[in-house]
């Protein structure tokens, strides 16, 4: 098994920092975040000029203001903490797909990045380039990196000598720090100063029956994460996809061409495994991180499951518009993240009767989809009903078969108007086909006629009129679909419509 | 040295019969660039047009080529959607699919079993814009998994014609425009252009009633071939030529037009 590695970030004023990236005009003055608590206001947060004048958290407002006359007092938000994180681990996605908050401190991210470094040219360089990207940002950080996630934890908030520790180095690098550095609770803590335990070099050798009758099997837990003798689940803020390929760029990438190029490179990865494991793209995500911190992020989807390079890249071509690279894209993320299972026919010699169902059909359809929009794609089926307008229902699914036969035993128009238009018309004789019909203010005599056929509502979905249909030919061939709304009567006006033309 | 000048020099001194040959080389070489592709020797498909057909280049209804329908009115397009609607019933025997392109569509699947089309073997793609239209015209026409693809649109020029023309050159997806635009002086790539109009219809002894669909087919322009005009019958099942006469009465009319 691959030896894993991890980075402890420790953001050492993320608040204070963050407030000033929003209010550079505070760079100079110290300030407190506070919280009311019981009618007090207790510091929560401090800059580094407060804290330098000697304010440290936990310290009512009031002192502090005491101690130092200029302080700026500023409310804090309950969870913004914990959002900067979250945005911050998001941002940290490009240097390892797993970035978690850091659970115990709420300061911090820790991330599992076995692999990555090398990327970067080395753990050095690694470590060096996250540091100055969030000094660029504005965020003063603390880090290290190490084989468990407990020692680069410690190393990184207590840490004098370096922030790399390397392979197998880690239990040589904890002995002379402080035993808050392996993550204890505070009582634990005061328990182990009063016995006069003020590194870890004084009490790590001990029997462990001994420490856990004094200190609790927490205590143990935390040692043995810090040593690597205990395995510690890391809660990564995106899952983890399946099928999911990076492309970090060494030069940022600003053109057309270099994106079509990224993303050739990344779908022939993709495909290559998804292929290999029976799988086909139902939903792909793009996504890019420029280099001013922006994530930008297009996505697909088909209509079948695919993971035919060519095809895949017809579809993000189509987006590619909507990418604004702006200063340059330094990193690509493929993900697919729908996948379906993809059962590779045996390729035929010759191609079968072609259909629907063909992969060039299904493509035509992705790229429309893609282009235009999925809700354009419309396929009918027949349904047993008689209301004209709802004689077809659409499919559902480009592979679904129709239940019932198309009916052809009555006459249907070829063109159906959407909505019926009303028509003036003159009938002579009740329950007859008019004589002559106004239509669009032109008239019509009626030379040939069939009908009546009678389509009665659907009366349990809505109320109104049957309808008594007639297929009529004017004087110059033209066919129509007229109805009568309603029953003939004296009393009441009865409106004629047209619904349709004959071929 | 040109072609005129090549045939005199090669005919000079040689028999009747050798230019003639050389006359009919050219004349299929002159298809061929211009994407008919002859027919293979024994096959020649039937669209079932009859008479219509022999009109065409090589007698042949060209399914690698664009045919544009001029439909001003809704009972001209009904009638060329019945029109197009028999023929697709012939182009998709083979079990391809078929795409439907519009933005303003009236056509009512449920019609299409009249004319032998299963109408769940059509895809309808109802857009909103005109360019939406031709861009998916053009690219089923390169889907080879299907037979045909019919776009209404309101005008079509030469550029996109030309595209569209070259698209099906290279697949073979017939393609049918109804064109909403009456103007006839519109120049465009077309292969041929119909007009379909209704015609009243025919009843043994008078009986009352309507019987089956007839139409005034007018090929108003044909590709290397000769425009015409007939009258035809959809007889539930195949076509039906109504008149034969008719078309002695327009011989005139197809040489004024024999330009296109």
């Amino acid at each position: 098994m691959m030896e894993k590695r991890y980075v402890s970030m420790w953001f050492c004023h993320l608040l204070a920092d963050w407030q000033v990236i929003r209010r550079p005009e505070l760079k100079d003055i110290p300030f407190v975040f506070v919280v009311p608590d019981h009618g007090r206001r207790i510091v929560t947060a401090v800059s580094p000029q407060a804290q330098m004048r000697g304010i440290e958290t936990g310290m009512r407002a009031a002192d502090a203001k005491a101690i130092c006359p200029g302080l700026e007092v500023i409310d804090e938000k309950p969870g913004r903490t914990l959002k900067l994180l979250k945005a911050l681990g998001e941002w940290c996605i490009r240097y390892s797909p797993i970035v978690a908050v850091d659970e115990f401190s709420s300061e911090g991210l820790n991330m599992e990045v076995s692999g990555c470094p090398h990327l970067w040219g080395g753990e050095r360089e690694y470590l060096k380039d996250i540091k100055s990207h969030l000094k660029a940002k504005g965020y003063t950080v603390r880090l290290a990196i190490a084989d468990t996630l407990g020692a680069a934890w410690a190393i990184s908030r207590f840490g004098k000598v370096t922030p790399l520790i390397s392979s197998g180095a880690h239990v040589e690098a904890l002995l002379p720090l402080p035993p808050e550095a392996l993550r204890l609770e505070k009582a634990t803590v005061v328990k182990l100063q009063k016995l006069g335990f003020n590194h870890v070099k004084s009490f790590i050798g001990m029997p462990r029956s001994v420490l856990r009758r004094r200190f609790g099997e927490s205590f143990l837990l935390r040692i043995a994460q810090a040593l690597g003798a205990q395995t510690e689940s890391i809660n990564s803020i995106t899952l983890p996809v399946d099928f999911q390929e990076r492309l970090p760029c060494l030069e940022p990438i600003k053109t057309r061409k270099g994106i079509e190029i990224a993303i050739t490179r990344l779908l022939e990865s993709l495909c290559f495994r998804l292929e290999k494991e029976g799988k086909g793209l139902r939903t792909g995500v793009l996504t890019g991180y420029r280099v001013d911190g922006k994530v930008i992020r297009i996505d697909i989807g088909t209509n079948a499951p695919t993971h035919s390079v060519s095809h895949l890249f017809k579809l993000f071509e189509l987006k590619i518009d909507q990418i604004r690279p702006d200063l340059g894209i330094e990193l690509f993320i493929l993900a697919a993240v729908k996948v379906d299972n993809l059962i590779v026919p045996q390729e035929a010699l010759w191609d079968g009767t072609p259909g629907l169902n063909g992969k060039s059909v299904i493509q035509l359809l992705d790229r429309v989809a893609g282009k235009v929009g999925a809700h354009v794609i419309h396929r009918y089926l027949p349904d047993t009903r008689y209301w004209p307008e709802r004689s077809v229902k659409e499919a559902a699914f480009t592979a679904e078969k129709a239940l019932s036969q198309w009916r052809t035993d009555r006459p249907r128009p070829t063109e159906l108007l959407r909505k019926p238009e009303p028509i003036e018309v003159m009938a002579l004789i009740p329950d007859h086909p008019p004589k002559f019909f106004v239509y669009k203010a032109v008239r019509h005599q009626v030379v040939k006629a069939d009908g009546p056929e009678r389509i009665e509502r659907e009366w349990w979905l809505d109320t109104g009129e049957h309808r008594d249909y007639y297929q009529v030919e004017d004087q110059h061939g033209q066919r129509y679909w007229l109805f009568r709304s309603g029953h003939y009567s004296d009393e009441q006006s009865h409106q004629w419509y047209i619904h349709g033309f004959f071929a | 040295m040109t072609v005129i000048d090549r045939i005199q020099y090669e005919t000079n001194g040689r028999t009747m019969d050798a230019k003639k040959e050389l006359i009919g080389k050219l004349q299929k070489d002159i298809l061929l660039w211009q994407g008919y592709k002859p027919q293979e020797s024994g096959v020649t498909e039937q669209i079932g047009l009859g008479k219509i057909e022999t009109v065409f280049p090589n007698g042949v209804f060209p399914t690698r080529g664009i045919h544009e329908f001029i439909t001003a009115t809704p009972e001209h397009s009904a009638a060329s959607d019945g029109f197009i609607s028999a023929l697709l019933a012939v182009l998709m025997k083979d079990g391809a699919g078929c795409v439907w392109i519009s933005t303003s569509r009236k056509l009512f699947p449920a019609s299409l079993r009249t004319f032998n089309v299963d109408p769940e073997r059509i895809i309808f793609m109802d857009v909103h814009k005109e360019q939406d239209v031709l861009w998916i015209m053009e690219e089923a026409l390169k889907c080879d998994g299907l037979s045909a693809v019919i776009a209404e649109i309101n005008t079509l020029n030469l550029t996109e014609s030309r595209r569209l023309q070259l698209a099906v050159e290279k697949n073979g997806v017939t393609g049918f425009i109804l064109r909403k635009d009456e103007r006839k002086a519109v120049s465009n790539m077309a292969t041929a252009r119909w007009k379909i109009t209704p015609l009243p219809s025919y009843t043994e002894d008078e009986l009352p009633g309507i019987g089956f669909p007839r139409w005034n087919v007018e090929l108003l322009k044909v590709r290397n071939g000769n425009p015409g005009c007939w009258k035809l019958e959809w007889a539930g099942d195949r076509f039906f030529a109504v008149d034969d006469e008719i078309k002695k009465n327009v011989s005139y009319y197809e040489e004024q037009r024999q330009i296109g």
